[in-house]
């Protein structure tokens, strides 16, 4: 397409469209794909651990209500950051100490010396010697996992409320007629809580859409890493100088999250209007009683 | 989703090890002419280079990885890479955590940089600098009013729009910044700081200190290193 063999002799459009397409560049592109990625492998996994938190705080079976209550409370009441710094380095440690007692019996050293966390070759996670990219997925997917304990846990709390707010009555008449415990849930409860889920999941959506720059923090580089990095100013050590232009990048990253907001808030208004459906009639039966 | 998720963790508690000599370098890669992500996307830079000379010599395959400056040491004895190679300054503090190799810089002087025509009160203005160097903790300790930024790249920023006076930072990393802002900004001062720039290790990792500690004694004695740094950051800078 263009000869972008020597950058410093380029001018006007040439030097931009060499610009916008180096290596570091499609680094950048690509990592949208990382962010989408991550959103469609958080949230359902978010809504299972929610799922599992909003069952487990309404069984009859008292410790698993506390494990419920506690998960949901706890991650609820810690600040997302202390946890999103807490969890990858607490999942990371375990798996490989587990790993350590299972592939290195033999040895005697302790783990934990000094400052040092040690554990041996065998039980890296990932081996010391896979590629690179080994390494950046598994970060990525201790990301992912962190993300959806806290957001399942705030799931958890809407889809517990949700179910609650479906009428006592209902579930004692769907018993009275013989129904056993699994289809009441299945048949009764789980088709009427959406209309009073929905709207808090949807909150939830955007919230986890607006978190999404949080990975940066967790050592995967997203979109906000790549557009401070190419943004800052650049000295001629690299081949394409230029001054500060952190407010374009960001300014495309604005664009891009408002995009995202306003196609996910179509989606949950159809999602909305669709459960709605039977329980709109519901409503109105009860409002003319 | 339960049958894969239990795979999935039972992969990761005993799929097979695969034994090879790799060494995983850390770095910032936000430093030049230290260390940068160059436009291929790839590390690039004085460190690059050297620590490319420095693992053939050593006969090591080494790998590199980059990694935010705050996070740098903590990621480091958890293991997830294997030296820091970074532009870090020597200091007692630092070698409390970890161990040093001898320096592959030698102490060289910390540098002000402000923008021209303005006159900066060094020791009661608002300094900016990196969070976590020595020059950060300098500041602290010299009066002045301290603003810390996570990159070394937001340092420069904040003087250029004015919510800094001046900047702190190595004077090589300042100097081109300086050379090309057409006069905009000037350098306000010197100060010596920190004992050299050395290779970060474990603690636990003696043998790979020593491995890197013969190869930078060999690459000083044969004049390779004295002519890397004269190549990276000109003729004035401080050689062995």
């Amino acid at each position: 397409m263009f000869d972008c063999v020597d950058p410093k002799s380029l001018e006007g459009l040439t030097w931009l469209a060499c610009y916008l397409t180096t290596g570091k560049h499609m680094a950048f592109y690509a990592s949208f794909a990382t962010v989408l990625f991550l959103l469609a492998l958080t949230a359902p996994l978010a809504m299972l651990f929610g799922f599992g938190g909003a069952l487990a705080s309404r069984s009859a079976v008292l410790p698993l209500r506390l494990f419920g209550k506690g998960y949901i409370a706890m991650v609820r009441g810690i600040p997302d950051i202390v946890f999103f710094l807490f969890m990858p380095i607490a999942i990371d440690q375990l798996l490989e100490t587990v790993r350590h007692k299972l592939l290195c019996p033999d040895v005697v050293e302790p783990i934990r010396r000094g400052n040092d966390f040690v554990v041996c070759t065998a039980a890296k996670l990932p081996l010391g010697a896979a590629d690179q990219w080994v390494h950046e997925l598994y970060g990525f997917l201790l990301a992912s996992l962190s993300f959806a304990i806290v957001f399942g846990a705030f799931a958890g709390n809407t889809l517990y409320g949700a179910m609650q707010a479906v009428p006592r009555a209902q579930l004692e008449t769907a018993s009275a007629y013989g129904m056993t415990q699994r289809q009441i849930f299945w048949r009764i409860l789980m088709p009427q809580m959406w209309v009073y889920a929905l709207p808090g999941l949807s909150n939830l959506w955007q919230i986890l859409i607006k978190a999404t720059p949080l990975l940066f923090l967790l050592g995967v580089e997203d979109i906000v890493y790549w557009a401070r990095e190419l943004g800052g100013a650049k000295t001629s050590a690299f081949s394409y100088p230029h001054p500060d232009w952190r407010l374009y990048y960001f300014l495309f990253l604005l664009i891009f999250y408002l995009m995202l907001t306003q196609l996910s808030e179509r989606v949950f208004g159809w999602l909305i209007r669709k459960t709605d459906h039977g329980a709109l009639s519901a409503h109105a039966a009860r409002a003319g009683s | 989703m339960k049958k894969f998720l239990m795979t999935v963790a039972a992969l990761a508690v005993v799929s097979a090890p695969a034994l090879a000599d790799k060494v995983r370098m850390g770095t910032e890669g936000a430093y030049p002419p230290y260390n940068f992500i160059n436009d291929a996307g790839e590390v690039d830079g004085f460190e690059r280079e050297l620590g490319d000379e420095l693992c053939s010599r050593a006969q090591l395959d080494c790998e590199w990885v980059t990694n935010e400056w705050d996070s740098i040491i903590p990621n480091l004895v958890s293991g997830n890479y294997d030296t820091i190679i970074a532009g870090m300054s020597v200091t007692a503090e630092r070698d409390e955590v970890i161990d040093f190799t001898q320096d592959y810089i030698p102490p060289s002087p910390s540098a002000y940089a402000a923008m021209a025509g303005v006159s900066v009160d060094l020791n009661g203005g608002v300094i900016a600098a990196q969070t976590g160097t020595i020059q950060a903790s300098h500041i602290a300790a010299s009066g002045a009013t301290l603003v810390e930024f996570a990159t070394p790249d937001e340092t420069i920023a904040a003087v250029k729009n004015g919510e800094a006076d001046a900047v702190l930072a190595d004077k090589e990393f300042l100097a081109p910044f300086v050379a090309e802002s057409n006069g905009e900004m000037v350098f306000a001062g010197e100060v010596p700081l920190g004992g050299g720039i050395g290779m970060g290790v474990r603690e636990s990792d003696g043998a790979l200190k020593d491995k890197m500690d013969a190869a930078i004694s060999s690459m000083k004695a044969d004049g390779t290193l004295n002519a890397m740094i004269t190549k990276w950051f000109g003729a004035e800078a401080q050689t062995y």
